[in-house]
């Protein structure tokens, strides 16, 4: 008898998430960050045919390509991806959306469609993954890069960082998460949590660029990364379909219980940290940033906010599906409006 | 005094002592934020229930309240709903234009004007009415804070009488306007009554000016293209809007909310069968409608030049990457921010090739309210059928005036939603490529995520035609080969041009959109002033149809008539004729931000035919429609 296939919930072979053969350069975090996603998608059993991929211009957007190949994607203009993704889901809502972006596609010039994207709270995974610099055009800062970072060049970045994930907490976001590409649990953690969210997740990846951002005075680094995490909690996931029961002592850990019924299990480290307190997540930001550390792990969380497509009052169908009869009015419709303009 | 100085008095006086019946314009110079739109829509409406054909333009500032705003109503029993260069009626409310107002004036044109203004010492071969519109609006409106937008009823009163409006009429169209509003038609009433009541004690008709009731307007609106557009947009089936608000094009999106709120909701549950969306900028609204067609979904944007130069980008991304979009341009002044709310037709070449690279795309252009509307409908459609944006020029006469118009007809066609692969044409392909030219008109099947058909990665770079990134030579060609294939296909799919063609006409003209009405009224005047017949050909979409060609070669002079500075019509037209054709091709050009009007027309003509033409004095009505310096 040959021995039995190892499937998922719903049947799927982990090979059917699989994407392309990478074209990034060896040691890329951003092909750990593929790797984590395709693992999350399996261990989520999620139909890679209701999902949609979808990233905008950069060695982070090419990424698509290279997990879910069995899904639809559009790697669309630099910077813009957030309005595509906008619109898909507006057209379907049944769909689940996630796109890559990098830290230049986001921060520069994709600033604007990210605060707008952020304020909306689409159903959307967005993910940013984070080297500090421009890898496709050879190594240029980007507006993540820290101050006095230097470049292999030797030039020191003397413009202050846009931290993605403060944005992020300002501007309304409902899931607001930074991790390291090299951090294989949290990452898959945080992930699976996000695909258990109804709202927008923004999680912020720093990711190095092997190629040009990996040297002695980078803050984006390997070595410096590793370094400097400074883990907010200790995330633990449970997803809906799975009947686990977590024994912790009474103030050891908060448990917040998502959309669709998963747990998450946050447990504390040495500093109390409540992500459900906005104003703490913007201090904790600020004051682990003054470190010259990175803040990582679920940094906000508001798991009950209406989403975009709710606050729409959108039809529960999706509107790209509707039949001709419930989106034309019949004659009468316009006949009484053209008498009102009689 | 030049002797055609004299030969305009002349015939001036001699039109004096006939009446002048349904035959001419009004205008009212007001100030912007008064309230005179109510005063203005009332009276033309009133004219156009006396059964008098009847067009309205507004001239408008880009400012919210206290600049000069001038409307022009033409009533014309000959079907003229153009702009009329005179103006034969002025309403001179408007301190700051009065003076300037009146002294463009025809010798021989009436002014109803605010008395304490004194313009009657200005000339002395005009008909002045002095009206005290403060002392008659006091007794009629007694709360002095809503006298302000009171006031300019009376106005509408005082034309009823001098030009023989029926007042009944007058007060329906006041109802029609204000609606269930009681008491502010109550006051309107007030200060109508107090109008005509003034004029009738006061005034002995000294203009030859009367509205005389006729029969053509039976079953007629009144509406704006960008109504008449979002009309269509709802029965095309459309589901997701992303717009950002620009004029001269917002009223598109806002009468769609309108229209869809009332008629768009699920009876059953009470929720939306669409998403409208105000976006950042435009260049988001354009990513969303390609986003919401990609996933499947009817989708539209619309929005004016400077939004269409944002566009850019994208524009390329979805005629490259095959997604349909639906983008209304209601073209307005530029280039940059220009003349933001007049009207004008300079975006042609600009969308036609939007984006960098090869890029072409598919163009109607309405030249009614009533094609506004099926236009709509029919960009859905096409959109759809070529998987390509499609752009549909209006402008801002056509978008935000109102226009005398049949009822619209209900679209007896259901919408065809192009080559969408469906498992049955799957297995009947054998192998399925997104690009793949299985029909030979450059068209391929495409999937829509969620339909559980073969997947694809949708990208704006390099892609073969199974839509994998490719950067082979023969790849990229053979593409790009076919996406000219697909734009030859269309080019004999569009809406054909509509022609007319006088036997005997050596002369032919060409023009589109709100040119339409001038030309159809500057041909008459030639035919009937100087005896040259003309044939005429109205372009209604961009690939040009194999029409254009013929109508070319039956002329010996062609003349492209349109509102830019730089021919673009033409210009596009030339891409594509031979040299023999290019060669008859004449251009008439008209870009002052008015709307374009026959007189012009027929001058321009006339003058480039070798004709002796009499360079009236007159300057054009609203010549003075434009504040200076007053940023």
């Amino acid at each position: 008898m040959a021995t039995p296939l190892k499937v998922n919930r719903i049947g799927l072979e982990p090979q059917v998430y699989k994407g392309g053969k990478t074209t990034l350069c060896a040691g890329c975090g951003h092909n750990a960050i593929s790797e984590r996603i395709i693992d999350a998608f399996y261990e989520m059993g999620i139909d890679p045919k209701r999902v949609i991929k979808l990233s905008g211009i950069g060695c982070s957007s090419k990424s698509p390509a290279y997990f879910l190949g069995g899904s639809h994607g559009f790697n669309a203009v630099h910077g813009r991806m957030p309005s595509v993704g906008t619109g898909a889901m507006l057209a379907n809502q049944k769909l689940i959306a996630i796109g890559v972006s990098g830290d230049g596609d986001t921060g520069a010039i994709g600033i604007g469609q990210f605060v707008h994207l952020m304020r909306r709270n689409l159903p959307i995974i967005y993910i940013i993954e984070d080297n500090g610099c421009y890898g496709l055009t050879k190594g240029q800062f980007s507006p993540t890069a820290d101050l006095g970072s230097k470049l292999k060049t030797g030039v020191v970045n003397d413009l202050p960082p846009i931290d993605t994930c403060a944005l992020a907490v300002e501007l309304g976001a409902t899931f607001v998460a930074r991790s390291f590409s090299g951090d294989k649990k949290q990452l898959l953690s945080l992930l699976k949590a996000a695909l258990a969210h109804r709202g927008t997740v923004m999680l912020d990846v720093i990711s190095p660029c092997v190629t040009f951002n990996d040297h002695e005075g980078s803050t984006k680094s390997y070595a410096y990364v590793k370094e400097h995490d400074d883990p907010v909690e200790e995330v633990s996931f449970v997803p809906f379909f799975e009947d686990i029961s977590v024994d912790y002592e009474p103030g050891s850990m908060q448990e917040v219980t998502m959309h669709d019924g998963s747990r998450l299990f946050l447990k504390k480290l040495e500093e109390a940290y409540d992500p459900t307190d906005k104003i703490n997540a913007m201090k904790r930001l600020h004051e682990t940033a003054r470190r010259g550390e990175f803040a990582t792990g679920l940094i906000y969380i508001e798991p009950d906010r209406d989403d975009f497509l709710t606050q729409l009052n959108v039809v529960d169908e999706p509107l790209a599906k509707l039949p001709l009869e419930r989106v034309r009015p019949g004659r009468e419709a316009l006949e009484e409006i053209m008498e009102g303009l009689r | 005094m030049s002797p055609t100085d004299l030969a305009v008095q002349e015939q001036q006086a001699s039109r004096n002592q006939q009446r002048v019946v349904n035959d001419f314009s009004i205008q009212i110079a007001t100030v912007n934020g008064s309230g005179s739109q109510t005063a203005n829509m009332v009276l033309l409406r009133s004219i156009l229930l006396m059964g008098v054909p009847v067009s309205g333009k507004n001239m408008f500032p880009s400012n919210i309240a206290g600049l000069p705003t001038w409307y022009t109503i033409r009533a014309s029993k000959r079907n003229y709903i153009a702009r009329k260069k005179e103006v034969d009626f002025l309403v001179a409310m408007n301190p700051e234009t009065a003076k300037e107002d009146v002294l463009t004036l025809e010798p021989g044109a009436a002014v109803v004007y605010d008395e304490p203004l004194k313009l009657n010492a200005l000339r002395n071969d005009l008909v002045f009415y002095p009206v005290p519109f403060d002392a008659l609006v006091k007794p009629v409106c007694p709360d002095a804070k809503l006298r302000r937008l009171v006031r300019n009823m009376i106005y509408d009163g005082i034309l009823a009488k001098m030009l023989g409006i029926d007042l009944g009429l007058m007060e329906k169209a006041l109802g029609k306007q204000l609606g269930k509003k009681a008491k502010a038609v109550t006051l309107n009433a007030g200060a109508l009554k107090a109008g005509w009541d003034y004029a009738e004690s006061t005034f002995t008709k000294q203009d030859p000016f009367f509205v005389e009731p006729m029969n053509e307007t039976a079953g007629k609106i009144l509406i704006e293209g960008n109504a008449a557009a979002a009309i269509g947009c709802m029965l095309a089936g459309v589901t997701v809007v992303a717009w950002y608000p620009i004029t001269p094009s917002s009223s598109l999106c806002e009468s769609l909310i309108t229209y869809m709120k009332k008629y768009r909701i699920d009876k059953a549950t009470g929720k939306a069968t669409f998403a409208i969306v105000q976006a950042e900028d435009e260049i988001a609204s354009l990513g969303m409608v390609i986003g919401a067609s990609w996933a499947g979904a009817r989708s539209m944007t619309a929005t004016a030049g400077p939004g269409i130069s944002l566009m850019g980008e994208f524009a390329g991304l979805a005629y490259y990457a095959e997604t349909p979009a639906v983008i209304f341009d209601v073209q307005r002044v530029g280039p940059s921010t220009g003349l933001p709310t007049r009207t004008a037709q300079g975006d042609l070449v600009q969308a036609a090739f939007l984006s960098h690279g090869d890029t072409k795309h598919i163009m109607l252009m309405p030249s009614s309210v009533e094609e506004c509307y099926t236009m709509a409908m029919e960009a859905f459609d096409i959109a759809e059928q070529f998987q390509t944006p499609v752009f549909v020029m209006m402008d801002l006469d056509l978008g935000m005036n109102n226009w005398m118009s049949d009822g619209f007809k209900y679209p007896e066609k259901p919408i065809n939603r192009g080559k969408l692969l469906t498992a049955e044409k799957l297995k009947q392909l054998g192998e399925w490529g997104r690009y793949k030219d299985v029909d030979g008109d450059g068209i391929a099947y495409r999937t829509i995520p969620g339909d559980g058909l073969p997947v694809y990665f949708t990208r704006g770079s390099g892609h073969n035609a199974k839509g994998q990134y490719s950067e082979r030579p023969d790849d990229y060609v053979e593409n790009m080969d076919r996406l000219a294939r697909k734009f030859e296909t269309a080019r004999g799919f569009v809406p054909k041009p509509e022609v007319d063609t006088v036997a005997g006409a050596k002369i032919g003209f060409i023009g589109y959109g709100t040119s339409h009405w001038a030309i159809g009224e500057s041909r008459d005047q030639l035919r009937e002033e100087t005896d040259v017949k003309t044939s005429y050909l109205r372009v209604r979409a961009y690939p040009f149809n194999d029409e254009l060609a013929s109508f070319i070669d039956a002329h010996e002079r062609v003349y492209v008539i349109e509102q830019n500075r730089d021919a673009q019509l033409l210009q596009l037209m030339k891409l594509e004729q031979t040299p023999d054709r290019q060669k008859k091709l004449r251009s008439v050009l008209h870009y002052n931000g008015l709307p374009i009007d026959a007189r012009s027309i027929t001058d321009d003509v006339l003058a480039q035919e070798g004709f002796e033409v009499a360079k009236k004095t007159v300057r054009t009505a609203g010549s003075s429609a434009g504040m200076t310096g007053g940023e």
